[in-house]
Formats: C-alpha cells, sequence, structure tokens
C-alpha cells in the first residue's frame, strides 16, 4: 500500500466517523422535532448524509456495488420518498401536526439512556466486525432504536411512517457499517418494499382521515367488530 | 518569551475592549440588512457609550452600595473572560490564572452581581428580569460546563489554551464529538447573550424582556459599562466558539508576525460568525420563556451525547 492510500483510508474513517455522528445528530432533531413539514427535511438531510456516507465507504474500499446503493439511496430517499411526502401532506393539509404521547424533553432522555444502551450492546458486536467504520455500529443501532422511539412516542399517522423510513436509513447504515452493505439483490429488495410501502400507506392515509376526520393513530384502538 | 506573552496578553486584552462594541454593531448592521430596514452606523455603538458616559448617575433613593458596585463588578468579570480567552495567541500571562471551570465560574459570577443589582431597588420588573436570567443562567451553565468537558476529553487538560493548543497542532484530524459540542455551544451562547429564540436584545416590550429588565433602573457611565460589559461578554463567547471549533490560525507562539496573521484571520473569522449570528437572529422567532428549559435540556442532551460520542468513536484510536 501506498502512503497515499493509507492517508487516505484515515481521512475516510474519519469523514465516516463525522458522518455517522451527524447522522445521530438528525435522529435526535427529528425526535425533538414538532412540525411534520421539517420533519420531512430532516429526514431528506438524512438520506442525504446516508448517500455521502456510503459513497466515502465505497471509495475508501473500492467496493463498486456500494455506489449502486448509495445511487439507490440517493433517488429514492433524497428525492422519491421526500417528494412523495411533502405532496402528500399538501393534499391532506397537515403541516403543523404536533401532538407527542410523551413530552419532548422526556423523550430526549429516554434517547439519551437509548443511545447508552445501544453504544454498550454494539461494543463486543464491532469488536468482530474488521471493516473501516466499525466504530459506527454502534451509532447505527442508535439510530435505529431512536426511531422506534419516535414511531411509539407520536400519536400521529405521517410522523410515524417518517419515523419508520428513517428506521431504514438506520438499518441500511448499521448494514454498510458493519458487512459493507448487502448483497445487491436483497437491498434492490429493500428498496423496492420500502417504495411500495411508501405508497400502501399513502393511500391509507387518506382512508384514516376519511374514516375519523384524523390521522390520530389512537381512534383506531376504538375500532371493533361488530 | 515571556515577555512576548506580556505583548500579546496586552494586546488581546485591549483589542478585546475596542472590538466588542464593533461586534455589536456589524451584528445589528447585518441584521438591519436582512430585515430590510436601513442599518445604523457601524460605530452606532461607541456613540452610545460615549453620550452614556458623559450623562449624569442618577441613583434610586433606596439604592444600595451594591448596585453602585454592581457594573464595575459586571465589567470586571467580563474584561478577565475576554482576556483568558486565546483569541491571537495561546501564549498568555493570564492563561494559568483560570481554566475552563472558572471562565465557566466567571460569568456565573457576573450574573449574580447583575441579578441582584436587578432586585436591589425593588422595582417588579427588575426581580422578574433577575429570576428570569437565574433560570436560563442555571440551565445554560451545565450545558456549558459538559461542552468544555467534551473538549476536554479530547485534549487532557481543561485549561483553555491547552485545548485551544491541541485542536490547533493536529493536522486535519476530524472530530465528530466536536459537531454536537458545536451545536451545543450555539445554543448556549444564544441563551447566555440574551440573543433571539430566548431574548430580544432590542425589546423595549417589559413582558419579554429578560436582560433589558434588570438594568432597567441604570444609567449614565453605570449602563455604559453595562452595556461595554454584554458587548464583552459576546465577544468573548464568539472568541471561544472559534478557539474550539475553528482554531485555524491561532498561533501558539507570540511572535509580532503570528500576531499579524492571527489578527487578520481573527478578524475575517469575528465577521463571519457576526453575520450568521444576525442570519440566526433573523430566521428565528423569539420563544415563549416557558420553552426555554426545552431549548437549553436539548443544549445539555446534545453536549452529553458528544462525550458519549467521544468516547465510542474517538478513544479507540
Amino acid at each position: 500500500m501506498t502512503p497515499a492510500i493509507i492517508l487516505s483510508d484515515a481521512l475516510g474513517g474519519q469523514l465516516i466517523n463525522l458522518c455517522a455522528a451527524i447522522m445521530l445528530l438528525l435522529g435526535f432533531a427529528m425526535l425533538a422535532q414538532r412540525r411534520i413539514l421539517s420533519l420531512i427535511n430532516l429526514f431528506m438531510l438524512q438520506g442525504a448524509v446516508l448517500f455521502t456516507s456510503t459513497v466515502i465507504v465505497a471509495y475508501t474500499t473500492h467496493q463498486s456495488h456500494l455506489y449502486w446503493s448509495a445511487g439507490l439511496t440517493l433517488s429514492l430517499k433524497v428525492i422519491a420518498l421526500p417528494y412523495i411526502l411533502h405532496r402528500l401532506i399538501r393534499k391532506l393539509s397537515v403541516k403543523w401536526d404536533v401532538e407527542t404521547i410523551l413530552n419532548i424533553p422526556t423523550t430526549m432522555l429516554v434517547g439519551i439512556a437509548l443511545v447508552v444502551v445501544a453504544f454498550n450492546v454494539a461494543q463486543p458486536i464491532s469488536q468482530l466486525s474488521g471493516t473501516i467504520m466499525r466504530a459506527t455500529i454502534g451509532i447505527a443501532l442508535a439510530c435505529v432504536l431512536l426511531s422506534f422511539l419516535m414511531m411509539i412516542t407520536r400519536s400521529k399517522a405521517v410522523p410515524q411512517v417518517i419515523a419508520f423510513l428513517a428506521m431504514e436509513n438506520g438499518l441500511f447504515f448499521a448494514a454498510t457499517s458493519a458487512t459493507y452493505g448487502m448483497p445487491m439483490v436483497v437491498e434492490l429488495g429493500i428498496a423496492l418494499d420500502v417504495m411500495v410501502g411508501m405508497v400502501i400507506f399513502g393511500v391509507f392515509f387518506f382512508q384514516i382521515r376519511q374514516q375519523f376526520d384524523s390521522l390520530d393513530i389512537r381512534h383506531m384502538e376504538r375500532i371493533k367488530e361488530e | 518569551m515571556n515577555f512576548y506573552a506580556l505583548i500579546a496578553q496586552l494586546i488581546e486584552l485591549v483589542a478585546a475592549l475596542l472590538l466588542a462594541p464593533l461586534l455589536v454593531g456589524w451584528v445589528n448592521q447585518c441584521r438591519a440588512w436582512l430585515q430590510n430596514r436601513t442599518a445604523p452606523p457601524l460605530l452606532q455603538t461607541y456613540f452610545t457609550l460615549h453620550k452614556l458616559f458623559r450623562k449624569e448617575v442618577l441613583l434610586a433613593h433606596n439604592a444600595s452600595p451594591l448596585f453602585r458596585a454592581a457594573p464595575y463588578a459586571i465589567f470586571a468579570c467580563m474584561a478577565l473572560a475576554s482576556a483568558i480567552v486565546p483569541t491571537l495567541s495561546t501564549n498568555l500571562i493570564l492563561a494559568p490564572a483560570a481554566d475552563a471551570i472558572a471562565f465557566v465560574g466567571l460569568f456565573a459570577l457576573a450574573r449574580v452581581f447583575i441579578a441582584l443589582a436587578g432586585m436591589d431597588v425593588g422595582t417588579s420588573f427588575g426581580s422578574l428580569g433577575s429570576r428570569r436570567e437565574m433560570l436560563i443562567g442555571f440551565l445554560a451553565e451545565p450545558a456549558l460546563l459538559m461542552v468544555f468537558f467534551t473538549a476536554s476529553l479530547i485534549s487532557h487538560s481543561t485549561s483553555l489554551s491547552s485545548i485551544v493548543q491541541t485542536l490547533t497542532r493536529t493536522d486535519l484530524i476530524i472530530y465528530p464529538s466536536l459537531a454536537f459540542a458545536g451545536t451545543a455551544f450555539t445554543m448556549v451562547s444564544l441563551a447566555e447573550n440574551a440573543r433571539v429564540p430566548v431574548d430580544n436584545p432590542t425589546t423595549h416590550l417589559e413582558l419579554t424582556m429578560i436582560h433589558e429588565a434588570m438594568i432597567l433602573e441604570y444609567s449614565g457611565r453605570h449602563l455604559a459599562l453595562i452595556e461595554w460589559a454584554a458587548s464583552l461578554k459576546l465577544f468573548a463567547y464568539s472568541c471561544l466558539g472559534i478557539a474550539l471549533f475553528v482554531p485555524f490560525g491561532i498561533s501558539a507562539t507570540a511572535l509580532p508576525t503570528d500576531l499579524l496573521l492571527a489578527a487578520s484571520c481573527m478578524l475575517i473569522k469575528l465577521a463571519i460568525g457576526g453575520f450568521v449570528l444576525a442570519l440566526i437572529e433573523t430566521l428565528s422567532a423569539k420563544m415563549r420563556i416557558f420553552r426555554a428549559p426545552e431549548f437549553l435540556g436539548t443544549a445539555f442532551l446534545l453536549a452529553v451525547l458528544a462525550m458519549l460520542v467521544h468516547l465510542l468513536l474517538e478513544t479507540g484510536r
């Protein structure tokens, strides 16, 4: 190995760590966010960071298939999904749905506890892994758990779906950091799943609102078979 | 070497005293541009200070000696604080006098004085402002300390000079934890300097004031000293932010050529920083006072996260 490549490896590792930290920051920002419009923008930003980090991994490790998954991330999570979400909330006219079950500071405290748990759980896994970004597995796991938390604490349908999509971001990041990504077929499948899921969710939103005049999921608890 | 350190220290102190009102003027000017208003002159803060210094001091009948002593104490605290921050060089005479924790203590001391002075005369607005200031202060301090702890973990020292020295010396290591710490620091400094999301520095509506409410009773040179101290605080925070998060250009020695380079770097960075501050203030609306704990709680959590991220990502090297 020439010194230039070693240097670029070290720099790449640092850039990936930076991306990981920004992913976590965005995860917390989404957790603290009250407005749906900003939530979608944050989701888009997270997708962009994911794309950047995947490209950096692909470049530093010369794994050409990662370029494809980076392209997939860009087209799907930065362009297509936010566009669909923006259109959806415009049609549903829910721009400032602000209802959380726990109040935001409590949620953030729980989030910190989750991050500590995730970092500790990921410690042994990252020791097994041999990739250059193994330290970020903890952060990826924390992102997944934070999205889980967001799904639990939001009562409206649209933020829950965004949390679901953000969780997929976290999982993708975990896969890239642990094993340089899943096989291409699997990734394509997941991307398709997310896309189709989004379309179905979109249809569901309208159904839910038609039925209950609101997007509050708690109304669903009262459904009983007559 | 020691002689150079003394010179650097003196230059830094004088620069802080002279440039602090200019920074406030620059921020106000940027704010006016961004809000489509005609900007006041860049030197407006100096004119105001000059006017106030020439005016007569009016004291309330029941004002205690503390009321008269407070402006001097606050000004001294702020001047010392801005002398400690390594803005031009890390080789400073006063650097061993106070580390990062004592630095936070200095701000706390000034806060105690201004809060007591606000309550001294016994007007309702004064005590209202003081109580709000203490609320903001007690929430902002732990977050600020956590930011300093993160920086200290990186450089294994709580002395501001050696923190900045470590951060400038190492050739391009990216610290992800500093991204979190930087965000937390920005939020804390907005709150501490009575800036828009938490307090409005230009407000004249008594019910929403925090900083202004405490100093309503002051006039003449006392008011001038407090205003000057407030601008010094903003200057100290800006320089601290620059020193911790974009420290390129601060010299480790105190040689004249290095100082000149450092000074030009600092001016450019301060101009950019002032513009960013004006941008933040223009883009955000003032929060309700009961939102402030949430805002500062978020800052604290981010600072804790910075420490966690540091422990996870950066210790393994």
